[in-house]
This record gives structure tokens, C-alpha cells and sequence, in this order.
């Protein structure tokens, strides 16, 4: 500990700062202090500025020493609301001139909107609650962190260190709540440990599998004093997340692949986080390998390249099933074969030799034998494949793929995506959420819930740029959508960010629209309402003999077939400062997302009246083979079909 | 500790006892991690025992896992996976001394006592407490003589019986706690992070 270097960070106070408390940042405003951002390649640290180092350390509280360090760590916005054992850590706060704070309506949009943030940006995003049940309403978010492998830092006040254990107002032990939810979690009783902490926390969400941490401060460690010492040292001795593959293991997966007749490229969520999709780009037209996005990798690789088959999974495209179902050789790249995308697991990919590369070794393996594990950053391991594939090219071994292009070509050609328009003059919710694609256009970033709207927006929409496509993959949060719309907004303040929700998702965090209006976070929701809880509703046609038991929303009035509308989205979308619009027509749908698109000060809300009855197609039944796949209902594709 | 995963009873056929030292840091709530983290992911403890080190910032755990190789490398990447986790190492019996301890309350009066005595003396277990009628024995061993010597001592009648988790340590001069040995501690700093 000699070796530190000293620095005094009293509390800033920030008047040459832009953002003083009660102003309203704008989004030009946000833009100026947002980082540059590279979509395709990994936020860059910001450098603060250094300060002179006096002799003496001054003494500052625990929530000074707090505040400091997330100034120093870069971090340019905090989603949050103060409470009881967090309030010292507001007060300082209140003063930082490069930290602003969103003050958010419920907690869980907090640590959405943290990950929005983070899923769009590839920084760490950040929010704040008090102890007890501010700190347990992040439980949801942090959980769905964690699946999702997003980097957040969740920073929750605890009751003081002597309340600790005694069932004290407020109290929750949030560190052993969130122990199976996080990828490590602190609670601080000492002020001295603060910035360490808060620094380790941002080390660990940030490298190897990202994922959320929790860092519980006690409510006297951040009353007492400290001393600020910055740079700190990590006190991690058992953290040593392995980013470099091994090379032989890469040369072997490049052997494979030049000897494979039938390979196919299934990527996942990692080679975005990598900022490996410029790499993947290069690999797949080196090898001409058709490729796979999941759910978590729409965007890795563009849907507008020949060689993307589309989505793999229970909903994904018969193509891209196909492939996976047929192939020979699967070289999987920040994956980890989730039971949406195998499918049952015994059935899957049966002739298929597997290539597993992931940073975390407990993936590999973990569902399926992989015959080949690589652990690494994905781009480095992409890198490194590259150039083993590139030597076996050059010594004259690569891999005839002519025929398998005929077989997936025709799979492709036979079984497009497609929808019908429902003959009662409704709407079709595909056809609302394929035109906001391609009217927004792959510049906009799209936040989806969970649900239908979810698997017809990964469908529809036309995904070509990594980071413009968040939604909840894992943990299949409903009410993710706008509050992470609203984080996502606050890290690309230029982009146009839209939320398609559904009405259920919709009901369950829209008070954030008041934050993002409040805020000047103007960002546009479609809500693809067909007054039920459709995804259900959609199971229970297939398996429950059409008994909708209470998946509908908007329950009729007794005697009348209307809708209740309750409750009214224009005019809740209204009482929050948002532009309420509402669409029942096809013939309206492109004006109503052009007026919505121009409206640059507020919040637009568009309440898309759509059939109740359109399915999501294809679908490979929850614990099914995926061979036994349905383009539409009891329609099974023919795998043997020529052109 | 003994809901029984189905995923370990699908693998039942070749299940097997397998000894992990796991060296963790000496902090509050990493028991709970380890503990939690094998329930969570559904592997069972058969036995677990925790205790300091020659190194005071690290304690070391001995797990004794039931299960087959696939669920024991994924139980160990899992483990490692976890921050405070600094090493694990498989100790196989053969290479390795392993011990548990048992203090058992035997009804012992005047008639069955110096029988009993023979009893514990054979097994090279030792008295540490004589009442009127019950003695208590303790005696420390591998798993294999503990439940010989609790068979034998069964007929006289145990009134009580307490088992400590097994301890392991290889055979032969190296330690796996060796400085060397351990993975080099994280010196970097943090800098502006992300």
C-alpha cells in the first residue's frame, strides 16, 4: 500500500459544470457529455483529469469518497432515488459536475434503465437505491443483469453497521438476496473501503463475463471519515477471467472447419459484448460459413448479409433451425446453448461436432459437449481463428459449402418469415413493428419487452448494427422496455430510440415515461396492444384448449364486444408530458410513425390497436425436438424439400 | 444439504465420491457463497469442512462432492467463477491422506465398560469423558474405520454421535498453498475503469 499514489478530492462543487440541480439537461446537452461511441468497438476509457496531489490528504466522508470515485471511474449518469440509509451518499451527489443523476419513479426502472445504458453504450451502467425495499426492487433488474451478461454497477444504502442483523426499519440483507443474481456483491462497513470497493465493482461488471455487482454501503460508513486515495489497488487474488484462447486449440478449430461439409457459425450475445462483430464479419466471408444470430446477437451480424440465416430458436426461422439441426460442425462464439435455441437437448444438432468459444469456462460444456472448448474474449479468438483459417487456405484445404448453400438456400427460399393479415380489417401487429423497422431504419435503436411484440420485432425488423437491439433475453423481464429504452436514450442521445412494448409489459414500468419527460429523454414507445397477455393467450390457443384463463387485458363491458380501454394509453401517455397518438389502421400506420418520428421534445407514446389473435410462427414447442418445428399451426416444414 | 438434483441422478450409474480443497479468502459470507452456490446449481455436499491456513487472509474448505465427472468440472468452473474462490484442487484418495473426526456418547455401565474400552482401544480411539454409565470416545480416521469402529460400538448402545467434515491434504512434499503454487494476487490498479 506504499506505493499509492494521493490525491484530495474534496467535494466538487461544480460550478463551471453544465449540470446544476433543478436544470434540465437537453439531449445536446447529454450528447456533449456522452462518450464516443463505436458501435462496433468497445467504449473507450475517459481519462479524468488529473489533479495535483498535495502532500496531505483531506479528510471526507464515506459518501464524498463515494462520489469521487464514480467521478473518477467515468461514470457520466446514475439512475436512482434517495432514501433513509442512502441519503448521506445524495448530498454530494447533489454537487457533482460530471455525475448526473436521473431521479427515476420506481427502482426497477433504475436498474433497467441502467442497463439500456449499458447494453447501447458497452460502458458500465449505474443505479443508486436506499436500503430495504429500494434495494429489493432491483432485485429484477439485477437479476435480468446477470442473465443477459450486462455490466452495472448497483451501489444500495444499508441501515447503519449497528443496526445490521437486528430487523431495523428498512433493513434487507440485500448482499445475500441478490448472492445467486449477481456476479459478486460488497457490503461496506468501513468508509475507508469505499472507493476500493466501488472500483473492484466496476473491474468485475466490466472484464471477463460482464455482469451486474452490488456494492451495500452502510449508512455510517458513509457518515464517517476518510481519507481519498485514488489510484486504489484491487484486492481480487481469485479473479483472473482468462481473455486469451489457446492456439492450439484455435488451430484445431480451424481444421475443423476447412474439413466440415455442413458448418454453421452460431453466434450469441458475447461477440457483441466482445466488440467482435467487425471480426465475425471478416471470419464469416473468409470462410463462407452461413451464420446464426440469437436473440442476444440480433445485430452482431447483419440481417441483410447472404449469409445470415436469421434467428435460431423456438421462434427463430426454419433456415436457421434447419442449419443447426443438419449441421456437421457448430462453432458456437459467446453462446452458451440456452434451452430457447437447442431446443430439447437430446435432439439437437445430433450429426454436429462442436466449437465452443466463451470467456466464462463454466459455459463450455456446460449444456452440450463441446469437442473443441476455447476459452477467451471472443475477439480475440476470432482474431486468432482468422488467421488459423487463413493459413489453412493457404496451404490449399477449404471447405466445399456449394452444396449445403443449395440445401439452406432452399430451406430459406421454401420457408421465408411471413405473416397473414388478419380478413376482419385489423391490424397486424408484424406488419406495425416491420414498418417502424423500416421507417426508423437500422440508425434507431429498438428496446423491446418480452413477449410477442419481442419475438416479431427480433423477427421483423431488419437488425444491422450491434448495440441497437436490447430486449431481455434471459430472464424474459416484462417492463424492461422503456425504462431501458430510457437508459439507452441517455447513453445515445442522437439515435432515435424506440420501444416496442406490449400493453401487458406496457402496465408494468410506464411510470418511467414521466422520468423520461421530465428528464428530456424523448424517446418513442409503440405499444402493440392487443388487449391480452398474448404470449400466454398464444400458448393457451396451442395447449390449453383455447381456455384464455386471465390473459385478457381488456376485458369486454358484459354485453358489449368493445374493448374497456382501460386504461386509456393516449391519455395516460398525456397525464405523463408524452405525446399520446393511437393507430387501428393499416393505412395509418406510416403517417402515425412519421408524426411520431418528428416530435423531438417529448416522449411519444403510440397506442397500436392490433388483432388479438396473430401467433408468433415458426414454433418449436417448449421441451420439443427442434426437427419438429411448425411454420404455422400443424404445419411442419419438409426438410427434404429441392428446389 | 441432500435435495437430491435430478441432474445427479441421471448420472447415477457413474456417480463417485470426489474430495475438493478449495482455498478461499479469509472474508465474511464466503461460506454462504460456496454453500449457496452448490444447492443453487444442484450438486449435493456430502461433507464440508472449513478452517484458517498457514496464510491468515486465506481459510480452506474440503468438499466432498457425489457425483460424475461432467457434474464435478462443471461444480469446479462454477466454483471458480466465484470472486473469493483463489484455488481448487481435486485430491485423489490414493494420493492423498484424508481424516474426519467423531465423538461418540456410549452407554457404558459397570458391566459393559471395560468391554467397550477393549473396543476403543483396538481402534486406537481414545476416552475423553467417563460418567456414570455412558463414555465418550473420540476417535479420528478415515471413513472406512469411523464406520467400523460405530458398527462395533452399536450393540452397547450410542446415545449420541457427532461427525466433523472430512479434511484432506496430499501426500508428499508439495502445498498446494505453496506462494508458488497460488495464482499471483492481483496487484493492477484501477484507473478510470471501463
Amino acid at each position: 500500500m506504499t506505493d499509492q499514489t494521493t490525491t484530495t478530492v474534496g467535494p466538487r462543487t461544480g460550478l463551471a459544470g453544465p449540470a446544476r440541480p433543478g436544470q434540465t439537461p437537453s439531449p445536446r446537452d447529454l450528447a456533449a457529455r456522452a462518450p464516443g461511441r463505436d458501435a462496433s468497438s468497445r467504449a473507450q476509457p475517459r481519462r479524468p483529469d488529473p489533479e495535483p496531489a498535495p502532500a496531505q490528504p483531506a479528510e471526507i466522508t464515506g459518501a464524498q469518497a463515494l462520489v469521487a470515485a464514480l467521478e473518477r471511474l467515468g461514470v457520466d449518469v446514475v439512475f436512482g432515488i434517495p432514501g433513509g440509509a442512502i441519503l448521506p451518499a445524495y448530498d454530494p451527489l447533489f454537487d457533482s459536475a460530471t455525475v448526473r443523476h436521473i431521479l427515476v419513479r420506481h427502482e426497477q426502472g433504475a436498474g433497467h434503465a441502467a442497463a439500456g445504458y449499458a447494453q447501447v453504450t458497452g460502458r458500465t451502467g449505474v443505479c443508486i437505491a436506499t436500503s430495504g425495499p429500494g434495494a429489493t426492487n432491483l432485485v429484477t433488474p439485477l437479476a435480468d443483469a446477470y442473465m443477459d451478461s450486462v455490466p452495472m454497477v448497483a451501489i444500495t444504502g444499508q441501515v447503519p453497521t449497528n443496526l445490521i442483523g437486528t430487523d431495523g426499519f428498512q433493513e434487507a440483507d440485500i448482499a445475500g438476496i441478490t448472492l445467486p443474481v449477481t456476479k459478486h456483491n460488497f457490503l461496506v462497513t468501513r468508509a475507508d473501503d469505499i472507493a476500493r470497493t466501488v472500483a473492484e465493482a466496476f473491474h468485475l461488471a466490466s472484464t471477463g463475463r460482464p455482469g451486474p455487482v452490488l456494492v451495500d454501503i452502510a449508512k455510517d460508513a458513509l457518515q464517517a471519515k476518510t481519507q481519498f486515495r485514488w489510484p486504489v489497488h484491487f484486492d481480487l487474488p481469485g479473479y483472473h477471467p482468462v481473455t486469451r484462447p489457446h492456439s492450439r486449440q484455435v488451430r484445431e478449430a480451424a481444421r475443423m472447419m476447412m474439413d466440415a461439409a455442413r458448418p454453421v457459425l452460431y453466434v450469441g450475445g458475447g461477440v457483441i459484448k466482445a466488440g467482435a462483430c467487425g471480426e465475425l464479419l471478416a471470419l464469416a466471408e473468409l470462410t463462407g460459413m452461413p451464420v446464426v444470430t440469437t436473440l442476444m446477437a440480433r445485430g452482431a451480424f447483419p440481417s441483410s448479409h447472404a449469409q445470415n440465416l436469421g434467428m435460431p430458436g423456438m421462434h427463430g426461422k426454419v433456415a436457421a433451425v434447419g442449419a443447426l439441426q443438419k449441421a456437421d460442425l457448430l462453432v458456437a462464439l459467446g453462446a452458451r446453448f440456452d434451452d430457447r435455441v437447442t431446443g430439447r437437448l437430446d435432439s439437437f444438432a445430433p450429426e454436429a461436432a462442436v466449437v465452443h468459444a466463451d470467456i466464462d469456462p463454466a459455459e463450455i460444456s456446460k449444456n452440450r459437449h463441446a469437442e473443441v472448448p476455447i476459452v477467451g474474449d471472443c475477439r480475440e479468438v476470432i482474431t486468432e481463428l482468422i488467421a488459423a483459417v487463413g493459413a489453412e487456405q493457404e496451404a490449399g484445404r477449404k471447405a466445399d459449402l456449394a452444396a449445403w448453400w443449395v440445401q439452406l438456400d432452399t430451406w430459406r427460399a421454401t420457408y421465408p418469415l411471413g405473416y397473414d393479415q388478419p380478413d376482419d380489417g385489423s391490424l397486424a401487429p408484424q406488419y406495425v413493428i416491420e414498418r417502424i423497422g423500416k421507417l426508423a431504419g437500422p440508425d434507431a435503436v429498438y428496446v423491446a419487452g418480452v413477449g410477442q411484440h419481442q419475438m416479431w420485432a427480433a423477427q421483423f425488423i431488419e437488425h444491422e448494427r450491434p448495440r441497437h437491439w436490447l430486449n431481455s433475453g434471459g430472464l424474459g423481464t416484462m417492463g424492461y422496455a422503456v425504462p431501458a429504452a430510457m437508459g439507452a436514450k441517455v447513453g445515445a442521445p442522437d439515435a432515435a430510440v424506440w420501444a416496442i412494448d406490449g400493453d401487458g409489459c406496457f402496465q408494468m414500468t410506464n411510470q418511467e415515461l414521466a422520468t423520461c419527460a421530465l428528464e428530456g429523454i424523448p424517446i418513442k414507445v409503440a405499444v402493440i396492444n392487443n388487449g391480452n397477455l398474448g404470449m400466454v393467450r398464444q400458448w393457451q390457443t396451442l395447449f390449453y384448449n383455447e381456455r384464455y384463463s386471465h390473459t385478457d387485458l381488456d376485458r369486454a363491458a358484459e354485453g358489449t364486444s368493445a374493448g374497456t380501454r382501460i386504461p386509456d394509453f393516449v391519455k395516460l401517455a398525456e397525464a405523463y408530458g408524452c405525446v399520446g397518438l393511437r393507430c387501428d389502421k393499416a393505412a395509418d400506420v406510416d403517417s402515425v410513425i412519421q408524426q411520431a418520428a418528428e416530435i423531438q421534445d417529448r416522449p411519444v407514446v403510440i397506442d397500436f390497436i392490433v388483432h388479438r389473435d396473430a401467433m408468433v410462427w415458426p414454433m418449436v414447442a417448449a421441451g420439443t425436438s427442434n426437427d419438429d418445428i411448425k411454420v404455422a399451426r400443424d404445419m411442419a416444414p419438409d426438410w427434404d424439400v429441392t428446389e | 444439504m441432500s435435495q437430491a438434483p435430478a441432474r445427479l441422478r441421471e448420472q447415477e450409474p457413474s456417480a463417485g465420491r470426489h474430495t475438493l480443497s478449495v482455498l478461499v479468502e479469509n472474508k465474511p459470507g464466503v461460506l454462504v457463497r460456496v454453500a449457496g452456490l452448490f444447492s443453487r446449481r444442484g450438486f449435493n455436499i456430502e461433507s464440508l469442512a472449513v478452517g484458517p491456513t498457514e496464510h491468515q487472509e486465506i481459510s480452506r474448505m474440503t468438499i466432498v462432492v457425489n457425483c460424475a465427472e461432467h457434474p464435478l468440472e462443471q461444480v469446479t468452473k462454477q466454483l471458480n467463477k466465484l470472486i473469493n474462490v483463489i484455488k481448487i484442487v481435486e485430491l485423489e484418495p490414493s494420493v492423498a491422506v484424508q481424516r474426519e473426526l467423531l465423538l461418540v456418547k456410549i452407554r457404558a455401565d459397570a458391566e459393559t465398560r471395560s468391554r467397550v474400552l477393549e473396543t476403543v482401544a483396538l481402534f486406537r480411539a481414545k476416552v475423553v469423558d467417563v460418567a456414570q454409565d455412558a463414555v465418550t470416545v473420540e476417535a479420528t480416521g478415515n471413513r472406512d474405520k469411523l464406520d467400523a469402529l460405530i458398527r462395533v460400538l452399536e450393540p452397547f448402545g450410542i446415545k449420541e454421535l457427532v461427525q466433523s467434515g472430512m479434511v484432506a491434504l496430499g501426500r508428499g512434499s508439495k502445498s498446494i498453498t505453496d506462494r508458488a503454487a497460488l495464482r499471483p494476487v492481483d496487484r493492477g490498479a484501477a484507473g478510470p475503469a471501463q
